[in-house]
This record gives structure tokens, sequence and C-alpha cells, in this order.
């Protein structure tokens, strides 16, 4: 991955985001949190997981919750002859989780001018992960927040546990 | 200040002190057992000399002379001079306590000022020369301690104690034991946690490249390979446990502490306690561990404080004076058990319900609707406190909420067993997600599953036929007869979520599992029975926290994950939640039945009496023709399978119908009956393995496995008491009373003895 022009010198904040294609969605996430990016891998689902929890994935030795991003984001799901999706492995409070995009595109640098916030038109759900729009030549870029996306998907799966278990004691 | 090179120093000193402190609490402790013990004393004045001389080496004064006042005393016990005595140990552990203070504000402060003790030196002092003291002057009052120790006491510590009073009373067995201790603090590395981590991360990763490589050579036909492989493999294997052992401990370490704790607290309520503790070899990772230290401190005093009585309180009860305080540790179901109990007043279930609608924690409409296990479960609501006086021990409300969610958080549960009078048993159980355990893989949906061995008590593989005629059903629920008794089904695949699966009677081979949860076992119906294999436990990620059939997942042997199976969730997931969470009172308590929160089966007796029979002393259900029960001896029977089953009408057991000649039988007439065919009988046949008793019933209504306690309510008249099952009050048969009835008369004696022969 090129990590192009790096010398940030007296300029204001300047931040490097991973960007990525999920369904035509173009994301931004802060190299910071992003340990790796692998190609697809083998996916253990398990059932009863909320939907959007993909499987888990063994990397090195390490099992690694898979999060189908194009679902948490309400996106149009996979279609059957598509490209398995890549592996954005991130890590969050000491726990990798896999984000799968469609595709990994450039790191990108950019700086507090080229932020916006993320429009009121845009869908609700994304609105709540998402901590702001980028402009690129071209394309415009959601930025994610990773400690949203991932702790959202987390209370979904506790709901999705709470219903299902109620009455249970304990 | 020192600079960078002191601070590790003093660093080093700080943890190894700490550790030392630790040691002296228990060596303190078993002084006082065992006051002429030389080795004893000889460890507890090395200790003290340890810390004087490099606190003195350190420049920490004030912690020097502490320990220089408390070297004196311990010279002299050394020495014969003077005798341990309640009040010296009391002034020691004091002392241990000081000299932690002090460690602590060295450690956040770098400074040992803001900790006062004058008055324990004082003490100190006192207590040398309260006997006869020859030369209790020489250090006490001197503000600045010598730097190295008087020859006397230098370095010397040990055989000198030990030539001394080793012709006295010391145990052999303890001698060996303080021995082998400090050798083994000699041989010990002290070794930062998370290398430990990357270590076992990385050993994993050599077993995966292992079993890969294995693979590869055994497809080959290279011999040298092959062998250099497997020996790779033996290594690899040797190396794994090793790495896997460094990380775990075994519990004593965390109970260590609790002899001075009770020691002190017991003396604090004035209770005479015994503490008892069984299983502290079994181990535990490191850092499961350390998450439950405050809880068990907790429960411990906890346990001395509303558990154990006052001997006056114990003595009139007609229990010994001494109360006993039992730690437990063992594995059990893949699992760590940590059971923490008293034999105490046991919890006073008006009390906590009283208390809890003081404290508004439910309103009193609320709790009349309670069982006393919900009543008693109260206690780990946040707010709550029964402690009439509030103490600075346990009562602050702060106390039982905080152990739950504490336990919880790694994984874990907390349960508890209560009787009024005989004592309270807290249990934790801590789930093992970081250790090896052995495994069986199971094909479900044509995915693997991994169950923990410790939870399997045999497979069974049904064939053809045997398949379709092997499962049964009662009501909706499948049961399988594994030697005459009924198992219980639940298909692994339903459990998952999977709907789409095949029902069970209509598969051509059926694979059942059968599992030990809690206190139940059961029959798991997978696709297909694999292999069995060592798998490493790996916690899920949050977003499987919540759901309760899985206890981890683990890397297979190609690289495949696979989810391992939570034996006690599934019966959970599967509605038998309440058997599995009664297994304490099912077990324990003196009737069974009270405590009943199993499977039952449902009968309707008489009009609309609901009366339940727990499932698992229910042998069969079937229907039988009214003309086929015969009278033998004026007792009703049926010819069956060979022998005589007496029979016990419920509505007549129960006086929902006048006791009538049994040829009543066959002509129905009253009520019960009416509605119901006359050759059509059900009944229910009850085994307790040395005899079958059939209880007629009107109509079987349904096997529910429901959260209920039974009540006193009703009770008599056959009945142990009723409780509300699906919504709906219901009997509980008392079978004791029922199978009396049959047995009672001499005939039925007799043929209890022919039947034991059968069964």
């Amino acid at each position: 991955m090129s990590r192009s022009e790096a010398t940030a010198g007296a300029v204001t904040e300047r931040v490097q985001f991973c960007s990525f294609r999920v369904a035509d969605l173009l994301v931004g996430i802060d190299v910071q949190v992003v340990q790796e990016v692998i190609r697809a891998q083998d996916m253990r689902a398990v059932p009863l997981a909320p939907g959007e929890i993909k499987g888990l994935i063994n990397l090195r030795g390490q099992i690694v919750t898979a999060v189908d991003l194009r679902q948490r984001l309400g996106l149009s799901p996979r279609e059957e002859q598509e490209a398995l999706p890549m592996n954005v492995v991130v890590r969050h409070d000491d726990e990798a989780i896999s984000l799968l995009v469609d595709e990994a595109g450039d790191v990108v640098e950019l700086t507090d001018s080229d932020f916006e916030p993320v429009p009121p038109t845009v869908a609700p759900l994304l609105q709540r992960v998402a901590s702001g729009a980028f402009k690129l030549d071209g394309s415009l870029v959601l930025v994610l927040d990773v400690e949203a996306t991932v702790r959202e998907a987390a209370a979904k799966a506790d709901g999705v546990r709470s219903l299902a278990s109620s009455g249970r004691p304990g | 200040m020192p600079e960078s090179g002191m601070d590790e120093v003093v660093q080093e000193f700080l943890v190894e002190s700490t550790e030392n402190l630790d040691q002296l609490d228990q060596d303190l402790v078993a002084l006082e057992a065992e006051p002429r013990s030389a080795d004893l004393l000889a460890s507890v004045f090395r200790t003290f000399h340890t810390i004087k001389g490099t606190s003195g080496f350190l420049g920490f004064q004030r912690l020097e002379e502490l320990s220089h006042h408390a070297e004196n005393l311990l010279s002299k016990l050394r020495d014969g001079v003077l005798e341990l005595s309640q009040e010296r140990t009391d002034v020691l552990l004091e002392v241990v306590d000081a000299i932690r203070g002090l460690l602590a504000a060295i450690e956040s402060s770098g400074l040992e000022d803001d900790v006062e003790f004058g008055g324990l030196v004082a003490s100190l002092q006192r207590v040398q020369v309260s006997e006869d003291a020859p030369s209790g002057a020489d250090g006490p009052t001197s503000g600045v301690a010598p730097r190295s120790p008087d020859p006397e006491n230098d370095g010397a510590g040990a055989p000198s104690g030990t030539a001394t009073t080793s012709t006295e009373s010391s145990a052999a067995g303890e001698d060996v034991v303080v021995d082998q201790r400090s050798a083994l603090a000699d041989r010990s590395v002290r070794v930062d946690v998370d290398l430990l981590d990357i270590l076992m991360r990385q050993v994993g990763e050599l077993v995966l490249a292992r079993n890969q490589i294995m693979a590869h050579a055994e497809a080959g036909d290279d011999p040298v390979l092959l062998q250099t492989v497997q020996r790779l493999s033996l290594i690899v294997s040797e190396l794994q446990e090793g790495v896997m052992k460094t990380r775990m401990q075994p519990v004593e370490h965390l109970w260590a502490k609790l002899p001075r704790v009770v020691r002190d607290l017991a003396a604090q309520f004035g209770k005479q306690v015994a503490l008892e503790m069984e299983g502290g070899e079994t181990e535990l990772d490191r850092s499961l561990l350390e998450a439950v230290k405050d809880p068990l401190t907790h429960l411990v005093r906890n346990a001395i404080d509303h558990g154990i009585e006052l001997p006056a309180v114990r003595e009139a009860a007609a229990k010994s004076n001494s109360g006993i305080l039992f730690l437990r540790a063992f594995h059990e179901g893949g699992q760590v058990v940590m059971e923490v109990g008293d034999d105490g007043a046991g919890i006073d279930v008006a009390r906590v319900g009283a208390t809890a609608v003081e404290r508004g924690l439910i309103s009193s409409d609320q709790l009349s609707n309670l069982s006393e296990r919900e009543i008693t479960d109260l206690i780990f609501r946040p707010g709550f406190s029964t402690a009439q006086k509030v103490t600075n021990v346990s009562g602050r409300g702060v106390g039982m909420d905080v152990v739950r969610t504490n336990i919880e958080r790694i994984g874990g549960t907390v349960d508890l067993m209560s009787t009024k009078g005989k004592g309270t048993t807290f249990r934790i159980k801590i789930p093992l997600t970081l250790a090896i355990i052995p495994a069986l893989l199971v094909r479900c949906n044509e995915e693997r599953y991994a169950i923990a061995q410790a939870s399997l008590i045999e497979l069974v593989h049904l064939e053809g036929e045997a398949a379709r005629e092997g499962i049964e059903y009662l009501g909706k629920a499948p049961v399988y007869r594994l030697r005459g008794k009924l198992l219980p089904l639940v298909s692994l695949d339903r459990s998952l979520g999977i709907d789409d699966a095949p029902s069970l009677d209509a598969r051509d081979s059926v694979s059942i599992v059968v599992l030990q949860a809690d206190n139940l076992v059961f029959g798991l119906v997978v696709d297909g029975i694999l292999d069995t294999q060592e798998i490493v436990v790996k916690p899920l990620g949050r977003h499987f926290k919540h759901i309760p059939v899985y206890a981890g997942a683990t890397v297979l042997g190609d690289g495949g994950v696979a989810l391992i199976l939570d034996v006690n969730g599934l019966a959970v997931h599967a509605g038998m939640g309440d058997a599995v969470e009664n297994k304490a009172n099912a077990g324990k308590s003196p009737e069974g039945q009270n405590a009943a929160m199993r499977s039952l089966v449902v009968l309707r007796v008489g009009d609309e009496r609901r009366v339940a029979v727990p499932l698992d002393v229910v042998a069969r259900l079937e229907e039988v023709s009214s003309e086929s029960i015969e009278l033998a001896g004026g007792q009703p029977v049926l010819q069956y399978r060979g022998d005589l089953l007496p029979l016990v009408r419920l509505d007549e057991l129960l006086g929902e119908r006048e006791s009538e000649p049994v040829m009543a039988l066959s002509e129905p007439e009253g009520p019960p009956v009416e509605d119901q065919a006359p050759d059509d009988l059900p009944v229910v046949v009850y085994s307790n393995g040395r005899l079958q008793v059939g209880f007629i019933a009107s109509e079987i209504l349904d096997i529910v496995e429901d959260a209920f306690e039974v009540r006193r309510v009703g009770a008599g008249h056959g009945v142990v008491g009723s409780a509300v099952v699906q919504g709906r009050v219901t009997d509980l048969l008392d079978i004791d009373a029922a199978v009396g009835v049959a047995v009672g008369d001499v005939e039925a004696a007799m043929r209890e003895e022919a039947m034991s022969g059968v069964a």
C-alpha cells in the first residue's frame, strides 16, 4: 500500500485515511486503526448471530469477527457473481475486528479543509457511523467512525440476544 | 530523586516486598496455630530482615525503622526469649499492614512520609517488655536504625532458629512445605504477562504450521521427512503444553490471603470461624484468577459477617461454637467451579423480601408473586443490603451486585444455595477461556462444532428403523429411551436457528451426543460425530457475548474455525434452563421436590385439577384399556411387561373423587372419566429403579420445562405443594405418598422385592 507523501510539515491537521469501496460507496478509515488489509478469507458463519456479523475468520491463529459493512451500512447486498470481500482488520478496544469491503483503494492524506460534516440528507444509518465526508477530485469519501460502527453492531447483537432470551432467568 | 536506574530497583523492591508481605500474613497466622515452629519463625524473621535491609539500602528510613522494631521482637521470639501470644501476633500483623501502607505510598509518590505508625512502634515496644525483656531498650527509641543488622541476627536466621527449637512440636510435614516454598522462590523468574500472551499466540501458530506440514509429510513418501516431522510434532505439543502452563496458577495463590482475612474478621465480629480449603491446586488462567479475587474476598467477608452466627447463637441452635467457612475449587464440565460456603444461618427469605420492599427494589405486590428462589436472588440487586447494622465490612449495599457483575464480566456465573439454619453456599463458575481442552468435534449443517469432553457422557448412533422408531415425543418434546430412562433430546440445528432441518423422526440416521449439563443429562442430536481433538479455547468477540450456546471458538488443525458449544447454554437455550439453574437445590434440598424446577409432566386429574409429576421419575407414558386393570389383593394392578404394575388412581388419591370399587373404572360414571373413552386410560409409569407404579390420570396435558417454584400452599392429601406452571396453578404430586398407597400392602411390598430383580 502506498503511503503517499507523508510529509505533513507545519500545515494544518493532516490525517491519513485508507479508502475502500463498499458497494457503490467510498469510505475512509483512519490509518491509525487499520491493522492490515487482507484478501478474502474462509469465513465461518455463526448461527444465531445478527445478519451483519458475517462470521469468524482465522487470522494467523487469532479468531476475528467479521462485520459485513454492506449490511452494516444498509447498502445493497452482495450478488453471487461479485468478487469476495476483502478484510480490513481494525483494532478496537483490544479486539481485532474485520470490516468487509469490496475493494481497497489508496491511502489519502487530507487536511481539515477537505472535511465536511455529513449532509443531513444522508441515510440515518450512515449518519450514525460516519464522522464526516471528504471531497476528493471527482469523488466523495464517507469517513467511518470505527468505534461507532463496531459498537453499534455489538449493541445490536445484544439487542437480538435480549429479545431471544427474554424470559430466561439470569 | 532517584534516577531511572534506581527507579527500577525500587520497583523491584516494591513488587518483591508485596509478595513477601502476603507470605508474612500466611506465616503469621500459621504461627499462631503453631507458635513454636522454628521454620515459620525463621521465615518471618527473614522476611522482615530483608525488608529492613533493602529499605535501608534504598534510603527509606521510616520503613527501615519499623521493620527494625519488628525484627527485634521477632529475634526474641525466635531465640525463645519471648513466646508468641495473640497480642504479639496482632501487633506483627499490624506492622505488615503498616508496611503495606508505606509501600503503597512509595509506589504512588516515591515518598514514605504520609503514613503514621508511631503508635505501632510503641505497641511493638510494649509487647517486647511486657514479659521479662532483657534488651527491650536497644532499638525502639533510636531514630536512625543501624544500616547493618547486629551480628547476632545477621543472615543466620534459619539455621540458628532451627537449631534452637527443632526439637519442639513443629510438625515434620510443615518443615518440608516451608523448605520447598523457599526453594521454589529461589528458582522462579518474573515474566511479563504480555510476553506470555505473545508466546502463546505464536505457539498456536506453530501448532497450525505443524499440522499443515504434518499433512504434507504424510501425503508424500519421504520417510526421513515424515520421521522428522513426527519428532517436530511431539516437540511442538510439549512446547504448547509448557507455554500454556506458564499462564496457569493454582487458586491457592488467590486463597493465600484469606486465612488472614478470616482471622481478622472473625476477631472483629467476635465469631469463631474455621477455614477449610479444598482443591487449592486447581489451576486457572492468571487473568481469570485476578478477576475473581475481589468477588471471592467479598463472599468470604459476607459469610463471616452475615452467614456464620455468633458462638452463643450457634450453641443455641445445637451447632458447634465454631462456624465452618469452606472454599472449594474443582473442574466441572469444562469450567472451573469455586464454592464459598458456610454452615451458618442461611438466608432468611422473609427478611430479604422485607428489605427489598423497604429499599424500594420491588413492591410488596411483586414480592408476593416471587418464588423463594427469586426472593433470595434479590440480594444480587444493586442497592440491596440485609445487614441489620451497616458494618465497614459488608452491608454497604455495594456488595453482591458487584460480585455478580464482576463474575459475569469474565463470562462466569454466580449461583446461590441457601438452607435456613444450615448455611449458604455461593458457587462461582468460571469458563476456561484460555485453556487447552480435549473436545469432541461434531458436524451440524455442514459446519464443525466442538464440545468439551468433560461434558460428554456417551454417544448413541441410531440407524434406519432404529432412528425412525427410537425418537418419541412427549407433547412436542422429543425423547429417546436410553436404557429405559427418558433422555430429553435437543437438536443442534434447531437450537442454532436452522429451521428447515428435517424433523428428528424423519431422519435416516441420528447421532446423539449424551451430555451432562449442570444437573441434567440431555441428548444433543447432531448430523455426525467427527473426531476428538485437543483444542485451544479462544473467547468470542463482543458481538457474540450474549449468544448462550457458544463457549468460544477454536482454530482446528486444518486452519478452519470451529465454534465451541456451551453445554449449559444449550440446555438453557432449549428451555431446560431452570432445571440447569436449579442444580444446587435439587441436589441439596432434603425435599428434592420442593425446589422443583425440572421438566414436568402435567396431568389433568378429575375435572380440571392440574397435577404435575417430575419428568425424571417418569419411565413411560402409557394408555391402557380399563378392562385390562385387575385386582390383586384389593389393589388395582396391570399386567405390564410380564410383571404386575400396581396402580394408583390419582383422582381418588387427591380426593377429587370418592374411593370406589375399582371395577368402576370400567364403568364410567364419575366426572373424571366421563369425557375420556372408558377403555383409554392414561397411565404415568413411575420408576425409581427399584419399583414401578402406575398413576392413572384423567388426561396427560403436556410436558413443560417452566420456571416455577413449589409453594406449600395446598400441601397434604397427596400433594407436596403447588406452583404456577404455564400461568396456571398446578399441584405437584407427592410421589412418595402416591407410591406408598400402591405399595402399602404386603403383597406390593413383596412385589417390590421381585421387581428389584427386574429393574
